[in-house]
């Protein structure tokens, strides 16, 4: 399958991709990883006139921590998240979630900016960046602006990243001592899309008290859903096995999957709330180690 | 608008000048006309068109020929010298029965190679892993595990373990 024809262009710095993407508009769209525009493209799907390469712009391949927060490039790689010894430190979450996408080849080429600015539910770092409750900085001509997760998925494909703008880097604060985090999606077979999926990140205090928790689900609506009153059920009170079914139960109950080859909508509640479970389990499991 | 490429394949270098939307793959295949890498589903699902860009390990269905401009590709052809000794991997797979059609093993021995540079020493759990994004619809995949230990044991230097058919 051979894409419709584009003006190719890489530019060697983000004025110069942003000064493009204002040129071009919406006849525009920036290449990262490409492993989801390029198939697209193929199928023709996805027709853009011009395609900004910006994988050789510098300054987009970091992962650090500084004050409380560690920040990923968006040009970073699934393989890099996945080996990364920083990020596996603070977030065992990682490694939970690269294991799951894709396959090792994709991975090497796929990014985490491209990942979430994609813009679909189906994908698995949206509910990972829920539950870490993390930001993401959006790069424009103006400058720089911060965008809270929760205000960054709008729709089917699309985000907070509005024309003239890339998404640059991640930011995710580094959580208390006594904090766990674990990731599981359902599929069918390596490389598919979540069934359902839940990202879960919780800290306990003194007495078994969850002083934090934050828990995200994937593919269950049409944008990448926060799980608000399972994270209640926990908030405050001492874990336990009764807080936790109740988170399950609403998560199942709150969730808007629907019916396709994965599963009957009946099933997917099912599911997410058997996920949601089970990561409360091993992130509480991982915060008390 | 074309756009010319500086590419080092197998280690001769080549200018080109591609269209664009050239997926790497056609490149590989038909302007440099090593067809040893295979294009099987062609939507970065089956792994058949498996090379080294940079060293890693990459579907190059799914990446334009524009992206490997500066870039150094591997694909099966320049594993081994023409007329040389097999590499270990490819002495492996011969040695194990690591295949039958031959369709998947371009891409299945690249993969593996990036596979044992990063963990020389892998545990079956890690092969399987490794090379979850290639698909086999002959072998099974055992025969490929065990050619893939193979390779592994001889690129340390160690003692290969015997080849011989076990009759039960």
């Amino acid at each position: 399958m051979i894409a419709q024809s584009f003006q190719y262009e890489s530019p060697g710095s983000l004025s110069e991709a942003i000064s493009l993407l204002n040129k071009y508009g919406d006849d525009a769209k920036v290449l990262s990883g490409g492993h989801s525009l390029i198939p697209m493209m193929k199928l023709r799907l996805a027709t853009p006139a011009y395609l900004i390469d910006i994988n050789g712009i510098p300054g987009l391949s970091h992962i650090s921590e500084d004050g409380g927060i560690v920040r990923i490039g968006a040009l970073v790689r699934e393989a890099e998240v996945e080996h990364s010894d920083l990020l596996a430190k603070h977030f065992p979450i990682f490694r939970d979630v690269t294991k799951l996408i894709a396959d090792p080849q994709v991975r090497n080429m796929g990014t985490l900016g491209g990942n979430l600015a994609h813009g679909d539910a189906a994908n698995d770092h949206p509910a990972v960046m829920l539950a870490l409750r993390a930001s993401v900085a959006i790069t424009s001509a103006e400058g720089e602006r911060e965008v809270p997760i929760d205000e960054f998925f709008f729709g089917f494909y699309m985000t907070a990243v509005q024309q003239g703008e890339i998404l640059t880097e991640i930011r995710i604060p580094v959580p208390p001592n006594g904090t766990g985090s674990a990731y599981h999606k359902l599929e069918r077979k390596v490389g598919d899309y979540a069934t359902s999926g839940a990202a879960v990140q919780l800290t306990i205090g003194e007495m078994g008290v969850v002083t934090a928790v934050g828990i995200g689900l994937t593919n269950v609506n049409s944008v990448p859903l926060r799980a608000v009153r399972s994270e209640e059920a926990l908030l405050g009170k001492p874990l336990s096995e009764e807080t936790i079914a109740l988170a399950a139960q609403y998560a199942s109950e709150d969730c808007n999957p629907s019916a396709d080859l994965r599963g009957s909508e009946e099933y997917k509640r099912h599911v997410t709330g058997v996920l949601v479970k089970r990561m409360i389990h091993k992130a509480a499991e991982r915060a008390l180690n | 608008m074309n756009k010319t490429i500086n590419v080092t394949v197998n280690g001769t270098k080549h200018t080109l000048d591609v269209e664009p939307r050239l997926l790497l793959v056609h490149m590989i295949r038909e302007v440099l006309n090593l067809t040893g890498t295979h294009i099987g589903c062609d939507t970065s699902s089956c792994g058949a068109c498996t090379i080294l860009l940079n060293g890693k390990s990459i579907k190059s269905c799914t990446v334009l020929a524009v992206q490997a401009d500066g870039k150094s590709i591997t694909t099966i052809e320049g594993l081994a010298p023409e007329g040389g000794p097999l590499h270990p991997l490819q002495e492996g797979f011969k040695e194990n029965h690591g295949l039958h059609c031959g369709f998947c093993t371009p891409g299945m021995i690249l993969r593996a190679h990036e596979l044992l540079e990063k963990n020389p020493n892998p545990t079956e759990d890690e092969i399987r892993w490794g090379i979850s994004g290639n698909l086999c619809r002959c072998t099974g995949y055992n025969n490929i595990v065990k050619a893939i230990t193979w390779a592994g044991t001889k690129m340390r230097g160690e003692e290969t373990p015997s080849t011989e058919p076990e009759f039960v």
